[in-house]
């Protein structure tokens, strides 16, 4: 059975999110979220070469060999994403200096790997790029959520505008330092795994191995 | 689901593969040839930002200038001497550090900055006092650090052996470690350092171990944690004033100034 193209398009945001249910592309989403503005370029690009890449390789699928089709499909991607990261320099290029090697870095992002070969190397074409949009999109709700909590509590701030005043400025709010950190980017995405799972018990992975109960010594 | 299996034969996977990357090469060099001029316009706003960046911070110390207050010159770095001949506005030192015609192989012993080669010429910017004597000496520094190259200001006083501040203006190291040379605490400690001890030889650098160690008034404190970024600053600085760098040219001002009495 197929899906609906709006299944296709939003299954990926909370039910298949590629970040918080195949823990995949974390490496960015620690690295890019300590300000809302970056997480949200970062978010329209990773849609834009999802969407692309997966269309694309879509197209060609039936025309790229079995045994190549690993390095036809890394071309491609990389190729998309050198051109959005000239893209950006050209038309972002304060926020582009921000986000330095991560855009490059989006080439080795498994979650537009995986669509590639997961999904859109066997699938048509329109539901290839709304499965890349749908999972760009999942990946970006969970940045967006991230960035927005690490700014706002790190900084008082949400896209630079300042909402609660520092101590150093003479306001109440002590900034949580630890907010700018990597960690605290595990920190919330492990909650929002955790609160989505225990909405969605489904979700839940069977553990792989148990421990074994202690036997009573045999007399 | 019934899909068509591509063939597997190697003229196959060669003939994908040589068109896919070939129409990937002639799309990413269209995108980069056709976005060039943007991006260096921004590039060069940038520049300008950033040196109103370095006026702004000298404003402390020093004067409140604007950018026409600042006397650009090119000056060939080898025997210290202004050149006149090439025009001041459209020098592109980057593109002229990487041709051989207009740069100059740096002996390994001397590579410092672990750049290879240096342009012949540098644009130099000076900032003069009301006497016309030279105020500020402003020269454009670069570096390897840790994963990319660190370019800066480094803003001399007149007197040619003080650093009055250092601004670094592009680099990738890595956020919130090595790219904390742009914190302007680190960036403080380069203000007013002696760079060479009373005998002229060249004594600046970043302490990079615990402890005072010799030389302590001409160094900064490294960052912890980013001593690869630090090592690249601390050869930046030594390479920059030393005779491959700037020191020929800081020797012929000081002879102006003795020669002007």
């Amino acid at each position: 059975m197929r899906d609906s193209n709006w299944r296709i398009l939003t299954r990926p945001l909370i039910d298949d999110n590629p970040l918080t249910l195949q823990i995949l592309g974390i490496c960015s989403a620690l690295a890019v979220t300590t300000s809302l503005d970056t997480a949200l370029l970062m978010s329209l690009v990773v849609v834009c070469v999802l969407a692309l890449g997966s269309g694309s390789i879509s197209l060609m699928r039936s025309y790229i060999p079995h045994s190549v089709r690993i390095i036809v499909q890394i071309t491609i991607i990389a190729t998309l994403v050198i051109v959005v990261d000239q893209v950006l320099q050209a038309y972002a290029f304060e926020l582009s200096k921000r986000l330095s090697v991560f855009v490059g870095l989006i080439i080795t992002n498994c979650i537009v790997l995986g669509r590639a070969e997961g999904y859109a190397m066997h699938n048509g074409v329109v539901a290839s790029t709304l499965d890349g949009i749908g999972n760009g999109l999942g990946y970006s709700l969970i940045l967006v959520i991230v960035g927005a909590l690490r700014e706002f509590f790190g900084k008082g701030s949400l896209l630079n505008v300042q909402i609660l005043t520092p101590t150093s400025q003479g306001g109440s709010f002590e900034p949580l330092q630890l907010m700018l950190l990597p960690p605290s980017a595990f920190f919330i995405i492990g909650g929002i795994i955790w609160y989505i799972r225990s909405k969605r018990p489904q979700q839940v992975e069977e553990p792989e191995f148990t421990l074994r109960r202690q036997q009573p010594e045999s007399k | 689901m019934s899909e068509v299996i591509a063939k597997d034969t190697t003229r196959r996977a060669l003939g994908v593969a040589v068109t896919v990357a070939f129409v990937c090469a002639l799309l990413v060099s269209a995108v980069a040839v056709g976005l060039r001029p943007l991006q260096k316009a921004n590039v060069e706003a940038e520049r300008i930002a950033q040196l109103e960046l370095v006026l702004e911070a000298l404003s402390g110390i020093g004067r409140t200038l604007s950018i026409e207050g600042l006397d650009a010159r090119i000056v060939e770095l080898g025997s210290g001497k202004y050149d006149h001949s090439i025009e001041v506005s459209t020098f592109d030192a980057q593109s002229a550090a990487g041709k051989p015609a207009t740069s100059t192989a740096i002996p390994a012993d001397l590579d410092f900055a672990g750049i290879k080669r240096r342009a012949r010429h540098a644009r130099v910017y000076l900032v003069r006092d009301t006497d016309e004597r030279i105020e500020l000496i402003i020269l454009p520094v670069y570096g390897r650090g840790y994963q990319s190259t660190l370019r800066a200001w480094l803003v001399l006083d007149g007197d040619t052996r003080t650093v009055r501040a250092l601004k670094f203006y592009q680099h990738g190291e890595t956020p919130g470690v090595g790219a904390r040379i742009e914190e302007p605490a680190w960036e403080a400690q380069w203000r007013e350092l002696p760079a060479y001890d009373d005998e002229g030889v060249l004594r600046i650098g970043v302490r990079l171990h615990a402890g005072a160690g010799d030389y302590s008034e001409f160094k900064v404190d490294g960052i912890s944690g980013a001593t690869r970024t630090t090592q690249g600053v601390d050869g930046m600085m030594r390479f920059w004033l030393d005779e491959f760098g700037f020191a020929p040219y800081l020797q012929r001002i000081r002879e102006e100034q003795a020669d002007a009495g």
